[in-house]
């Protein structure tokens, strides 16, 4: 069984079926959701929100791989990193607006999605885990010595510039707009592919992998398309958070970037729809308040993951859908 | 001076046995992740970590106990093994029942609350770790000077992994633990305790990671983040190596040291991602890896 099954995710969750009813559920709270962004930033600080959803995008598109496709990458933060990378130097060094600096950066994601991505799927299971986290630490290791990423200082002071070249994003408010919009077509998105006839092929291949592929489905194939997926749209919250800060970094690139974006899904709800961003908002928030804190960050993420693992794994959405009986 | 290659022989010799003593961790190391996996079906993602925890409390025992390096050379790893057997017992235990990518997160999990601990405590610039004196100096060969700590390393590392190669092919209990590997159920059938089995398993796997801290202590500084970099690479030589076979993996081991060596001596830059490179080889040419049974 070593090199065989995907992982086992949410069985709750999965069992039950979207229904029309759920459907309308969904519209709920994705309607709530927008209408939550729109009020957040009267009550909160718009450079955290935009942080956690920044993060939550990555989350959503981190379990689109982990949660659908049955796949855990242990290297996100090569395609979230890259990204960044691509970004903010297209917008320092070349002068790029915003929107076409964002596009460069996910198309870069993308494309390390589609190279690494090819070469991880030979293997499965725990291997493919590993050949993701080599692949990323050798992603770490080219940001490190190339001359383009500036090294330990990273691309810092990159310009907002200004969106089509006419919209300053100099102002907060105006970025968080332009944040809040990503996000919403990131996850509105990622819906319509985890809901499409392609994400239900991709469920069943999760489940059992011979009997897609006995069916004549092509599963190499569909693991390969929802990994660029992933890593793209791991890519567009990555490129989207170094014109946010300003900032690209060997942080992003690093290993512990990819073990963050795993907790986050861990905590919110692997296989579920909402739970990413839960889980990112949980996770920011922590590090936001335990900074002042410094190495017990670590330790307390450490502790998040075994207490996860071991009493908590359906997440806290996985734990909502199941008290509520319906998907979320 | 001799040179080959335009390199002097001094440089060349240095940097492959500096490579060699890589390798030697490297095939510690994933010989030990190797027989935990077969046994557990679960990656340790604290192996890193636990080697690392080889090299305090080694360091520990000097400092705080007084106990030189050939005590730490046998109690480090039993710490560790010991420690390894309450993890195994308390947490990891839990989860054979789940599918083994839980394991690989609840390692990774203890891996961070290892790090974060020692972090805490020691800092992060490294403490300094003195060679034992019967070791210090060194013998001059005809083409390179060989420090006598770094040739008892290689030693030291080859025995170990051939005397773990031989217990698990040549003896009894060896003969039990492959044949646990292959069917748990059936074994457990014919009376041998099967969890008592993995739990000793996972305490000798993670005591080499121990041990291989030990020898490194000297070598490297001792440093809450030694060992996060190093596992990453461990599982690179393991898919390259493929984990079905115990030789095989210390094999793959050594060679991927010395490969990085050589890398240092002609293309210094490439060094730090040749492993990960030959890795992207071996996939696309056998996947299943270079001693590994088809996936």
């Amino acid at each position: 069984m070593a090199d065989t099954a995907a992982i086992d995710v949410a069985p709750i969750a999965a069992a039950l079926p979207t229904r029309r009813d759920d459907k309308a559920l969904h519209r709920m709270i994705f309607v709530g959701i927008a209408l939550l962004l729109i009020a957040a930033p009267l009550v909160l600080y718009p450079v955290y929100l935009m942080k956690v959803l920044c993060f939550a995008l990555f989350a959503l598109a981190f379990n689109l791989l982990l949660g659908y496709g049955g796949l855990l990458s242990f290297g996100h933060a090569a395609y979230f990193g890259m990204a960044s990378y691509l970004c903010a130097y297209t917008a320092k060094s070349l002068g790029f607006t915003p929107e076409l600096a964002i596009l460069a950066g996910t198309a870069t994601a993308a494309l390390f999605g589609l190279v690494f991505g090819s070469l991880a799927i030979r293997r499965q299971g725990i291997y493919f885990s590993m050949i993701t986290l080599a692949l990323a630490q050798m992603a770490f290791f080219f940001s490190l010595q190339a001359k383009f990423t500036g090294g330990e200082d990273g691309i810092q002071a990159v310009p907002r510039g200004y969106l089509f070249g006419v919209f300053s994003l100099a102002d907060d408010r105006a970025m968080y707009g332009l944040v809040c919009v990503v996000f919403m077509v990131g996850m509105l998105l990622i819906y319509r592919i985890i809901h499409s006839p392609f994400g239900q092929v991709l469920k069943a291949i999760r489940d059992n992998e011979p009997r897609a592929i006995s069916l004549g489905y092509r599963a190499n194939q569909y693991k390969l398309a929802v990994f660029v997926l992933s890593a793209t749209l791991a890519g567009l919250a990555g490129s989207t958070k170094a014109i946010v800060f300003q900032l690209a970094s060997l942080t992003d690139v690093h290993w512990s970037m990819s073990g963050e974006v795993v907790l986050m899904t861990l905590v919110g709800g692997m296989g579920t729809v909402f739970g990413p961003i839960v889980g990112a908002l949980v996770i920011v928030t922590m590090e936001t308040y335990l900074a002042q804190f410094g190495a017990w960050v670590t330790i307390i993420q450490g502790c998040v993951f075994v207490l996860c693992v071991l009493l908590f794994r359906e997440g806290i959405v996985g734990l909502i859908a199941r008290i509520i009986r319906k998907p979320l | 001076m001799t040179t080959i290659f335009g390199v002097p022989t001094q440089a060349l010799f240095g940097q492959l046995l500096l490579g060699l003593i890589n390798g030697s961790f490297y095939a510690i190391l994933s010989l030990g992740l190797a027989i935990i996996f077969g046994l557990l079906n679960i990656i340790n993602f604290a192996h890193g970590a636990l080697y690392m925890m080889g090299a305090f409390v080694a360091w520990m025992l000097l400092t705080y106990v007084g106990l030189g390096y050939w005590w730490a050379l046998g109690l480090a790893p039993l710490v560790v093994g010991v420690f390894g057997v309450v993890l195994e017992r308390v947490l990891i235990a839990r989860l054979y029942k789940l599918d083994h990518l839980y394991g690989l997160l609840l390692t990774f999990g203890l891996a961070l609350i290892i790090q974060g601990l020692f972090r805490n405590q020691y800092g992060v610039s490294g403490l300094p770790y003195a060679i034992p004196a019967e070791l210090s100096g060194g013998q001059r060969l005809p083409f390179m000077f060989l420090p006598n700590y770094r040739a008892w390393v290689v030693v030291a590392s080859l025995t170990v992994c051939i005397a773990t190669w031989l217990v698990i092919e040549k003896t009894k209990l060896g003969a039990y633990l492959r044949a646990a590997t292959e069917n748990p159920t059936l074994v457990q059938a014919f009376g041998v305790n099967v969890p008592l089995f993995l739990t000793l398993t996972y305490g000798f796997g993670v005591a080499l990671a121990g041990f291989a801290g030990v020898l490194a202590a000297p070598i490297y500084s001792v440093n809450p983040n030694m060992g996060a970099d190093i596992i990453i690479v461990v599982f690179a030589v393991v898919v390259i190596g493929g984990m079905g076979s115990i030789i095989g993996s210390v094999i793959t081991g050594f060679a991927l040291g010395l490969v990085e060596g050589l890398t240092k001596v002609f293309y210094p830059e490439a060094s730090a991602t040749v492993i990960f490179v030959i890795m992207v080889l071996v996939l696309l040419v056998k996947p299943a890896g270079l001693f590994g049974r088809t996936a």
